[in-house]
């Protein structure tokens, strides 16, 4: 991997991270255009396979950036954009919660906590709706969130065994 | 201040517990299974202060995920925490993206894809008990309520982007919150 190589996928993924407002499909399309049209580390093609696999493998689907590294130099590329999503956005949340914890018990304090808890759990729920709504969830899938909302309300059961039934029930019934 | 109340975890305990969050979200509801094991296992969290962790994870860059192991691992454990957590979050998962992208294109079998949608339909019902559990303790009256309702309307109906949605009900939240909180001794 050539310096230019490095500085190339730093300055992509630094950048990226730190306008990744709401999360890294904010700079979706920015990375997009950056590994496949400026640099051409990949085809359009292998990027959409490469999000599909971030997508079902556990984890933060922001790791679709160490797919992309890796398109573009191998393993170390795939650690450097990694690092360099991870790392900016990480140092300036940690600024920020090293601030937040210092003020507990501020009164200003307890009413931002306070105050966004309401629309923290809005934003939950419709985190909930638009993936729903996102991947023409059928009538099988609809009942199957029902039933195991329902058991996770109201068992302290581990999640692992309901999402391995589910992941039968699917397989299963072809849904 | 609850500091007392928390047990503080090793490095490596912060570090294999994320990697357990991480890695029990195969097929999705990563942020439910943070809730689950951060709260409602290890107590590390109590459901206001998650909620915190989520919102300011929102209103920052980066991927809400890391953000909330940055919050985590510096509440119990200061910046050595943070590192720990987000290195517990992610190890494993890179490694196996970077396999992936070596061996696969098996990922179109269509077995495989319908089980998928079984796990996403449960991934989902997981982040559902979340509002549940998250709700009960932060909607205490007709003025939160409203405030979660608007939320959803603007966020997940007319898909407005979060800063919006955070500059007009964000105010009427600290502003309700203010005058409920009791002035400082």
């Amino acid at each position: 991997m050539s310096l230019q190589q490095v500085w190339e996928i730093l300055v992509v993924f630094g950048t990226a991270s730190l306008q990744s407002f709401g999360g890294g499909n904010a700079v979706l399309p920015q990375i997009q255009l950056d590994a496949v049209h400026t640099y051409g580390w990949m085809t359009s093609q292998q990027f959409a396979n490469a999000y599909a696999l971030a997508q079902i493998a556990p984890g933060p689907s922001t790791l679709l950036v160490s797919a992309i590294g890796y398109q573009a130099a191998g393993l170390p590329g795939a650690l450097l954009a990694t690092v360099g999503m991870i790392v900016p956005a990480g140092v300036l949340m940690y600024v920020t919660v090293h601030y937040w914890f210092r003020s507990r018990g501020a009164r200003w304090q307890q009413a931002v906590e306070n105050g966004l808890a309401s629309i923290a759990v809005g934003l939950l729920l419709s985190s909930a709706i638009v993936i729903v709504r996102s991947t023409e969830h059928n009538v099988l899938q609809l009942v199957i969130t029902g039933v195991a909302t329902v058991i996770f309300c109201a068992t302290s059961v581990n999640p692992l065994w309901v999402m391995a039934a589910c992941a039968l029930l699917g397989w299963m019934l072809a849904i | 201040m609850s500091e007392q109340t928390v047990e503080r975890p090793t490095l490596w305990d912060l570090a294999r517990t994320f990697n357990l969050i991480s890695l029990s979200s195969f097929g999705g509801g990563l942020s439910a299974w943070s809730h689950e094991i951060v709260v409602r296992r290890r107590g590390w969290l109590t459901e206001t202060e998650f909620l915190s962790a989520a919102t300011l994870s929102r209103l920052l860059p980066g991927a809400n995920q890391i953000n909330v192991a940055v919050f985590v691992g510096t509440r119990l454990r200061g910046y050595r925490g943070a590192i720990a957590a987000v290195l517990g979050l992610v190890s494993i998962p890179f490694c196996i993206i970077v396999l992936l992208v070596v061996g696969a294109q098996s990922l179109e079998s269509p077995p495989l894809r319908h089980a998928m949608a079984g796990l996403l339909a449960a991934a989902i019902g997981l982040t559902l008990s979340m509002v549940w559990r998250t709700g009960r303790k932060a909607i205490v009256s007709a003025v939160p309520l409203a405030l979660a309702a608007a939320t959803v309307a603007m966020s997940a109906f007319l898909r407005l982007p979060l800063w919006s949605t955070l500059v007009v009900l964000g105010p009427l939240g600290i502003y309700w919150a203010w005058r409920q909180a009791k002035p400082p001794a």
